[in-house]
């Protein structure tokens, strides 16, 4: 069969990822380095009978996305760090109100308007902690092109299955590499289709009554079933309450329903090599772990015993799977583009943290294989 | 249907102050919708946060409280992905017009298919009384307890320049009037916007010596005068009520139809 192969953006195969995963509805402000996205998906989406607005801003983007979520519709949008912080009040909402969603975040360097054209992996504790409040969430990233689109592709199937905003967190150069992209036939790649309730119209409807498997069946905008859906707490009508006990149960829901899942997929997705017999494992995600990749392989090669995982869930963090993997690991090595955000849960999760050691770079340009060697010959005690 | 069908009993008793003009704004609301006889199912009502936005809740409809100011942005979404449904998005002054200022200029722009009813009890009240962009110089509040020193916007005028198609004024006092007007603001295709005084006699009143609800509703009465009438002729000073602007104008989700045809090809001769 021919294979329908592209070379392509980071940004267009998260564009071709959201289209394969049914994107209907997108609304986004430009800002670099994630531009491409709205670009794109501004001339695809229409030919496919899909919405595409340019709101007035970051805020406004995200909350026609959860506006048109209500609908029935799967919904993106794409930002930048300054977008990103814009966003977080409403991306609390989709939380609590529990509208499924896209987010992404092709980071830059920041703080503030920052470093615009170059890279970093700075957003990684505020796509965790960003929005305010006791709160789950998923975030995602990818380092390859391929990936990028497969990833994309879960973002949606997980914030359909989850009822959760998804974030994905790429980079500024994983964002604007170019790498060959192979497209699979429709129907190829499972996709999750959005829960709906089959409570019959004129019966009394629940919308905010949980499953017993936590899922909540949902009610398009528009049909027959007319509820209340707000950011305050809210009983099972999505009526505004304070009863503490109504308070607590939901709250317990909101984190439960993601992090009870923290380690099983299709939310926990990471990529191991050479982990076994491995005395460093090195832990790398996005544009980073290309060259983490690079300099494991060629130090395999070498017959040394080092490892490599590649995360590609970040939130929620897989803490026992990593505890376990790296249980027999001399040193555990933490590669990443900020001052260490990654790290941090890292060291939560092994047993001795003091093992755990930071190959970072701060100064918008990608982490090189020689970065990397050069920290490794200090922990092996060859000298730089 | 009975305007009474359109209520969700359930939710009752509302959060309001007795004597808050914001119930008489919902049963405006209501009588409109009933005389128009939309279906409840096709109706999205959309709201941001204050007390003037929990009208939503009250409404058998599909309702959706929001956060603060961001309503018309959600209401963009709903509407934009489903053009059928009719959309109504009641706000607060302070929500509409401080925090929400920035949509509410682009949805005027976009000329969207909605009705945007601004509920002007001239402070914030769900705070407790501070002053809003819609208290205008000299009045009190609890954040300008020697007076404020700052200039209000005149909303018909605002929406007017923004580009929205149909504005209107109108008071809780004028019952009627707010109903009919609230009828033409529905039925209007594109942006609607209807700024309806309310009163809210907890802070605004208390801290401007209009003491009771009823000093309040004199107040519009006494304050207001219809365009271009007499009364206004005589004495300038007063506010004017009634329908400014009500003109047809490319609405943003049927212009958004003839991006889909461009896109495909099937654009016929007449739509270019
Ligand atoms: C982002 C944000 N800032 C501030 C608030 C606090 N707040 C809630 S309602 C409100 C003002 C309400 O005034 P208005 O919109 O005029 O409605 P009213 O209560 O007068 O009907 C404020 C400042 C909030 N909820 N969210
Ligand atoms: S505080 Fe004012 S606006 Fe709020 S409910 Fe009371 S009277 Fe109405
Ligand atoms: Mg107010």
């Amino acid at each position: 069969m021919k294979q329908n192969i592209k070379f392509v953006q980071g940004n267009e195969a998260c564009v071709e990822g959201a289209l394969y995963a049914g994107l209907d509805f997108f609304a986004g402000y430009p800002i670099t380095p994630s531009t491409e996205i709205m670009e794109h998906l501004s001339e695809r989406l229409p030919i496919k009978k899909g919405k595409f607005i340019q709101m007035e801003d970051e805020i406004a983007s995200m909350c026609a996305i959860i506006g048109a979520s209500l609908t029935g519709k799967k919904v993106m949008t794409a930002t930048s760090g300054p977008g990103f912080s814009l966003k977080q009040e409403a991306l609390g909402y989709a939380i609590m109100a529990e509208i499924p969603c896209v987010v992404v975040n092709v980071q830059r360097g920041g703080p503030s308007t920052g470093n615009p054209t170059h890279v970093s992996q700075g957003d990684v504790n505020q796509a965790r902690w960003g929005t305010h409040g006791d709160h789950a969430i998923v975030a995602m990233t990818a380092s390859t092109i391929q990936d990028i689109f497969e990833v994309t592709i879960q973002a949606f199937n997980i914030a359909e299955t989850y009822r959760t905003p998804v974030i994905l967190l790429f980079d500024e150069i994983i964002g604007h590499m170019r790498e060959k992209l192979i497209l699979p036939e429709p129907g190829k790649i499972p996709l999750v289709e959005r829960l709906r309730t089959s409570v019959k119209s004129g019966i009394d409807y629940h919308p905010y009554l949980q499953r017993e498997d936590g899922r909540l069946p949902m009610s398009d905008f528009g049909e027959q079933h007319r509820y209340n859906v707000t950011g305050l707490f809210h009983d099972m009508w999505g009526f505004p309450s304070t009863k503490p006990k109504i308070v607590h149960g939901l709250l317990r829901h909101l984190n439960d329903k993601i992090t009870n899942y923290a380690e099983t997929k299709p939310i926990c997705m990471y990529k191991e090599f050479y982990l076994e017999g491995a005395e460093i494992i090195l832990i790398s995600y996005g544009s980073s772990a290309r060259s983490v990749l690079h300099t494991v392989k060629n130090r395999q090669a070498a017959g040394e015993k080092i490892g490599f995982i590649e995360l590609q869930t970040l939130w929620p963090f897989p803490y026992n799977i990593i505890k376990k993997k790296c249980a027999n690991a001399r040193h555990v090595i933490v590669v990443e583009m900020n001052m260490g955000q990654m790290i941090r849960a890292v060291k939560n999760a092994v047993e001795d943290p003091k093992k755990v050691f930071l190959i970072n770079r701060i100064d918008g340009l990608l982490i090189t294989v020689s970065d990397i060697r050069n920290i490794l010959r200090m922990l092996q005690g060859k000298g730089v | 249907m009975a305007f009474k069908d359109y209520i969700r009993e359930r939710f009752f008793p509302h959060i309001w102050c007795p004597g808050c003009g914001h119930g008489m704004v919902l049963k405006g609301m209501l009588k409109a919708v009933e005389k128009l006889g939309i279906n409840k199912s096709n109706i999205v009502m959309v709201s941001g946060i204050g007390c003037s936005s929990r009208i939503t809740g009250y409404v058998d409809s599909h309702t959706l409280h929001t956060i603060h100011g961001r309503a018309l942005a959600f209401a963009t979404g709903v509407k934009l992905s489903r053009p059928e449904l009719c959309l109504i998005v009641p706000m607060g002054d302070g929500d509409a017009l401080a925090i929400g200022g920035n949509h509410f200029i682009h949805a005027c722009r976009r000329n969207i298919n909605m009705t945007a009813i601004i509920m002007n009890n001239q402070i914030y009240g769900m705070t407790g009384g501070q002053y809003s962009p819609l208290s205008g110089v000299g009045k009190y509040a609890s954040t300008a307890p020697y007076s404020t020193i700052e200039n209000k916007f005149d909303i018909a005028k605002l929406a007017e320049a923004s580009g929205a198609s149909f504005v209107a004024r109108t008071t809780t006092y004028h019952m009627r009037e707010m109903i009919d007007t609230l009828c033409m603001a529905i039925k209007h295709k594109g942006f609607s916007v209807v700024e309806i005084f309310s009163q809210c006699p907890t802070y605004f009143g208390r801290k401007n010596k209009l003491k009771t609800p009823a000093d309040m509703l004199n107040y519009f009465k006494n304050n207001t005068a219809k365009i271009g009438s007499e009364a206004k002729k005589k004495n300038p000073e007063l506010i004017e009520r009634g329908v400014f602007i009500n003109k047809k104008m490319p609405e943003y989700c049927e212009e958004y139809d003839k991006i889909i045809k461009k896109a495909n090809n099937t654009l016929t001769n007449t739509e270019v």
